[in-house]
């Protein structure tokens, strides 16, 4: 079973050295475990580009779908046998690079 | 065997066996909508065969098998066996229960899904109502039609969610299982009040369907962790407050004080009962928990024959040692109305004013201000104080007894 963990911020600010160290510690852990399956940062909202090629044409709008105060700024793909487990290395994941994050199941 | 008593039995199996039904077919099946749905429909079997076949020497047994068989229909029309039942091995863990010492029911890890907290807590309280107490059997009879409401849409998403989000079905491994029970205690206490002090203009000012069930579910989790204090402490509590539901609400329908009710009235069994278990956690001698101090502070009120008796002393004691535990306004409330009893109520007036920025929207801070203000006789800052509680308070029983307060006022 695999989630999606997303990392939530109010802030583009990069993560610090300190939060980057927490970060690799974490990531070892789960590659070690055999949690690992994906992760990465993102630039910020104001970088995004929204496409719609459901008319004729394709259109491109510059920014995101949705303007708000929080938004996603990377995430996770862990692999997980059940909620309780993801939970847990969400809660870490969360305290290591010092933000809010969500937890979602793929389908 | 009389209609009467075919009924008493179908009651008694659904009180016994329905948890316990609900929670095998889970295991078995996976999935919780499934397990749900054929337990209701072997009950309304049950409610539709036994006045004829007569009961059957083991209901349980027999509630089991029919919920089985109806699963097993439900499935093959849904025409997704192999499908589900693969399902169903992903999902649910297998594997014998996790060494608990003698707990071996199945009915723990429904309770312990059912009070997960991924959801939210009002969904636990829904969801345990409906998956561990059940629908009432009218109800059952009635096919569901409570699945339409808010709470059958809420349950709705919960199991959609248990099943997509993969919530486990199973008990807690030891390390996690202290917060875990707390949760589950938080979940049945709120039960609890909500039965003890029913909300809305249209329901009963107590709902004893809702307290009884909550102290059986309470009965259940003190029998399956006999070494959990909290679980001891907040059945005792349960059983204090339940031994005066019937002094508590008078013939008219008004709240009757704890300080004023006819203590003759109160079930001594329950009392007994609840002192024997307040007992066995002081000779545990492990530092009490939050159930625990509030079962003593009530197990204080209890041994007090006459109101006069009460040893308030002893009350603001545990109350202090539970804001150390609990430094909320709510419980710093409380503590101010024993010590209005012990150093007089202006004393208790300073300590609840300077609640006012955290409780100006509860009703019980207005409530308990009209009382001491009266006691010392400010009569119209009590009657504007009695006004704001009135507008604020949403149990019949409670608004009654402070307007007759107030409009008792000179």
């Amino acid at each position: 079973m695999q989630y999606l963990v997303s990392v939530i911020a109010d802030t583009t600010d990069f993560a610090t050295p300190d939060e980057e160290a927490a970060i690799d510690v974490f990531n070892d852990r789960l590659q070690a475990e055999g949690h690992w399956v994906f992760a990465v940062g993102l630039g910020a909202p104001s970088t995004a580009t929204v496409i719609d090629n459901r008319g004729p044409e394709p259109l491109f709008t510059d920014g995101p779908y949705v303007e708000s105060k929080e938004f996603l700024i990377g995430f996770w793909i862990i692999e997980a046998p059940d909620l309780d487990v993801a939970l847990k290395l969400a809660a870490e994941g969360s305290k290591a690079c010092n933000r809010k994050v969500e937890v979602r199941p793929f389908l | 065997m009389s209609v009467i008593d075919v009924r008493k039995a179908i009651t008694r199996a659904h009180r016994e066996e329905w948890a316990r039904v609900v929670a095998a077919l889970t295991r078995h099946f996976g999935d919780l909508d499934i397990a749900e749905e054929a337990t209701a429909e072997a009950f309304a079997t049950a409610v539709e065969r036994w006045p004829a076949d007569g009961v059957p020497a083991n209901p349980g047994a027999w509630l089991t098998i029919t919920a089985n068989r109806k699963a097993i229909d439900r499935i093959r029309r849904e025409n997704k066996r192999g499908a589900k039942q693969k399902e169903a091995q992903l999902l649910y863990d297998d594997a014998p229960p996790e060494p608990l010492g003698a707990i071996h029911d199945e009915r723990l890890r429904l309770i312990f899904t059912c009070c997960h907290p991924a959801l939210a807590m009002e969904t636990r309280v829904a969801l345990t109502l409906r998956m561990v107490a059940g629908p009432t059997v009218p109800e059952i009879a009635r096919a569901f039609l409570v699945q339409e409401s808010a709470m059958g849409q809420r349950i709705t998403r919960a199991k959609a969610k248990i099943k997509a989000a993969r919530i486990p079905y199973r008990v807690p491994p030891a390390e996690d299982l202290p917060d875990r029970v707390s949760g589950v205690l938080a979940v049945l206490y709120l039960v609890f009040n909500e039965g003890y002090l029913a909300t809305g203009p249209g329901t009963d000012p107590v709902r004893h369907d809702l307290t009884a069930e909550a102290i059986r579910l309470t009965r259940l989790i003190r029998a399956l962790l006999p070494a959990d204090g909290e679980a001891a402490g907040l059945l005792a509590l349960m059983l204090f407050i339940e031994a005066r539901r019937t002094a508590r609400v008078s013939g008219s329908g008004e709240l009757v004080a704890l300080v004023e009710q006819d203590r003759g009235a109160w079930d001594t069994a329950l009392i007994a009962e609840g002192h024997r278990l307040v007992r066995e956690r002081l000779a545990a001698g492990v530092a009490p928990g939050r159930y625990q101090i509030l079962a003593a502070i009530n197990a204080v009120h209890t041994s007090a024959r006459d109101v006069r008796d009460t040893d308030w002393s002893q009350v603001v004691a545990l109350y202090d040692q539970l804001v150390r535990l609990d430094p909320s306004p709510i419980v710093a409330l409380n503590r101010a109305i024993a010590v209005a009893e012990l150093d007089g109520p202006e004393v208790a007036l300073a300590a609840v004013d300077r609640l006012q920025d955290k409780l100006a929207g509860y009703h019980a801070y207005h409530a308990t201000r009209a009382y001491l203000l009266r006691r010392l006789g400010y009569s119209q800052k009590s009657r504007a104080a009695y006004d704001k509680a009135i507008d604020l308070a949403g149990n019949t029983a409670e608004i009654a007894y402070l307007t007759r307060r107030r409009d008792q006022l000179g």
